[in-house]
């Protein structure tokens, strides 16, 4: 195991930023913690980082309990905090000499780990890093958090802020990373991204909703799922929540999501969209996504 | 829908020899949700800072709103909203002083101020968080005020940043809803954003790419387009650059001296 972590508790004055937090990271994995902005994964890393101390509940890393043992975790780990964590007024190249400087090694030692990911901000090495695109910083400070071989890598939000092209070959380069033996634990506010993990865990309000492989979360829906498709959306939307039969409705993108009370399909929903003025609505059953699921668990 | 609320016609932008937007040309209509999409770097913010009256084109026919961005530019900033989800709400101030505060700016009267307050608050069932300052709100309440404020004066378009980044999916969709309604009521709503996902909502999308817009359509046909499963999908066949010569294993030569 190289996080073993049972009911971790962290409060700041009145809010729980964590609330009885238990999991475990296997060797070599890719696990990610998946929720929105204030649900404590930034708190949960800084633990795991060894940078904050939890009020409760017990924190091993690689093995080692981390309040303990932190100089020995920390030389093992590398740390890409949320918001950007270089020295903006120094080079591509100065950035990277000084983290291989910091943790006891040399850029050239450990080149073959990170070849993959710096070839693409190489070509810009004198430019200083607060010039670099949102891309490139990241790929940088990816670079940087490498550098010195670590067992664990532990990403806070990487992919925000970042476009869609960038974003792609980010989880494309970490999928990449598991061949050299690194731990990878990543969190994001972004549904899509958890598909792209081993496993991942749900987070909400400090707690865990879920852990599981990103498969078998989007099968723990435990209804029968169906998109709505017309025209007028919100009218759409309206016409559906008055309907009795109808446990929820969601807009997902082009379409609304819709379980219905005795959970099959309800004929005379049609019925029901015409006299609400709802022309020529498509429905068809659907699988559930992660984000469905999401919904579900915090609707509990 | 077929009144035209922005009209773009060979649109040029340049910044000394390097041209921001090349030769755009786009149409928007009322009560429409329009995803402007492109990479980091592609052009967006020069266009959007142009319809918004921020700044002028090298050359090209724009108009938003009706007013031309040469010569009606003050016109075009009363007539449009803007939040980002960065910075709309000035923290320090309570919900009912930023909504007071903003219909100022746009020129309302008092007792129009206090009646669309009134209005929205209890819209958003605010009551209670009227006299509480913006930093003790929670995220998703924030957001969905400072959307409801960037439309306080019945803009003809507002613009949106990224706007349900980071929420959760609830407070997400209800997010959305807000939009729906906002369209229905012939406001314009014109959304950039690096998540696919968002633009999926949107009623058509624009993909920009290297200052040139390279595909304009609903997300269903642009998906059956490029044959494929989501507008994320869409946007890296389009926009994915080749990629760089490759410099593997060949290590960064030493610092002078270090």
């Amino acid at each position: 195991m190289v996080i073993e972590a049972s009911g971790i508790c962290k409060n700041f004055g009145e809010t729980q930023a964590l609330n009885d937090i238990s999991f475990s990271v296997e060797e070599s994995e890719i696990f990610g913690f998946v929720g929105p902005d204030g649900a404590g994964k930034t708190t949960l890393f800084r633990v795991i980082t060894t940078l904050l101390l939890p009020d409760k509940g017990e924190m091993k890393v690689l093995g080692m309990e981390c309040i303990s043992n932190f100089k020995e975790i920390r030389k093992n780990i590398g740390y890409m905090p949320g918001r950007f964590s270089l020295y903006q007024d120094l080079s591509v190249e100065e950035n990277l000499q000084f983290y291989a400087t910091v943790f006891g090694t040399t850029v050239s030692k450990n080149y073959d780990l990170i070849s993959d990911i710096y070839s693409h901000v190489e070509p810009f090495r004198k430019r200083v890093a607060g010039k670099l695109s949102g891309g490139m910083k990241q790929k940088l400070a990816l670079s940087c958090a490498l550098i010195h071989k670590p067992r664990l890598l532990v990403l806070d939000e990487p992919t925000t802020g970042v476009d869609t092209v960038s974003r792609s070959e980010f989880w494309e380069m970490l999928a990449r990373l598991r061949h050299h033996n690194i731990t990878i634990i990543v969190s994001t506010p972004y549904m899509d991204e958890a598909m792209k993990c081993d496993r991942v865990a749900l987070i909400q309000d400090g707690r865990i909703l879920s852990i599981d492989k990103p498969q078998q979360i989007r099968e723990g829906f435990s209804r029968k799922l169906f998109e709505v498709k017309a025209a007028e959306k919100y009218r759409l939307i309206n016409a559906l929540r008055k309907y009795h039969n109808i446990l929820s409705a969601y807009p997902f993108g082009d379409s609304v999501h819709v379980t219905f009370k005795n959970n099959i399909y309800d004929e005379s929903l049609h019925e029901h969209l015409v006299s609400e003025g709802v022309k020529n609505a498509e429905v068809r059953e659907t699988k559930a996504g992660i984000e469905d699921r999401f919904l579900e668990l915090m609707e509990k | 829908m077929n009144n035209k609320v922005i009209s773009v016609h060979n649109l040029v932008k340049k910044f000394g020899s390097f041209t921001a937007n090349d030769n755009l040309n786009f149409e928007v209509y009322e009560g429409e949700i329009f995803g402007f999409l492109g990479a980091n770097g592609a052009g967006k913010t020069t266009a959007i800072r142009i319809l918004s009256g921020l700044s002028k084109p090298t050359s090209g026919e724009v108009k938003v709103a009706g007013f031309d961005v040469y010569r009606q530019p003050e016109q075009i900033k009363r007539n449009i909203g803007y939040m980002c989800q960065k910075f709309s709400l000035y923290e320090d101030l309570t919900v009912k002083e930023n909504i007071t505060l903003y219909g100022g700016i746009y020129g309302m009267s008092k007792s129009v101020i206090n009646e669309r307050t009134d209005d929205l608050l209890e819209k958003l069932h605010f009551g209670e968080y009227k006299n509480r300052i913006i930093s003790d709100l929670p995220l998703g309440l924030r957001q969905k005020l400072a959307f409801s404020v960037a439309v306080l004066h019945n803009p003809r378009i507002v613009f949106l940043d990224e706007p349900t980044g980071g929420v959760d999916p609830i407070t997400r969709r209800q997010f959305w809803e807000m939009i729906y309604e906002t369209a229905g009521r012939k406001i314009t709503v014109f959304v950039t954003t690096h998540y696919m996902d968002e633009a999926e909502y949107c009623d058509r999308v624009s993909i920009m790419s290297d200052g040139r817009i390279v595909a304009l359509d609903t997300p269903a046909a642009l998906k059956k387009q490029y044959d494929v499963e989501s507008v994320e999908d869409v946007f890296i066949k389009i926009a994915r650059p080749i990629p760089h010569a490759t410099l593997k294993n060949n290590p960064p030569a030493p610092l002078k001296g270090g």
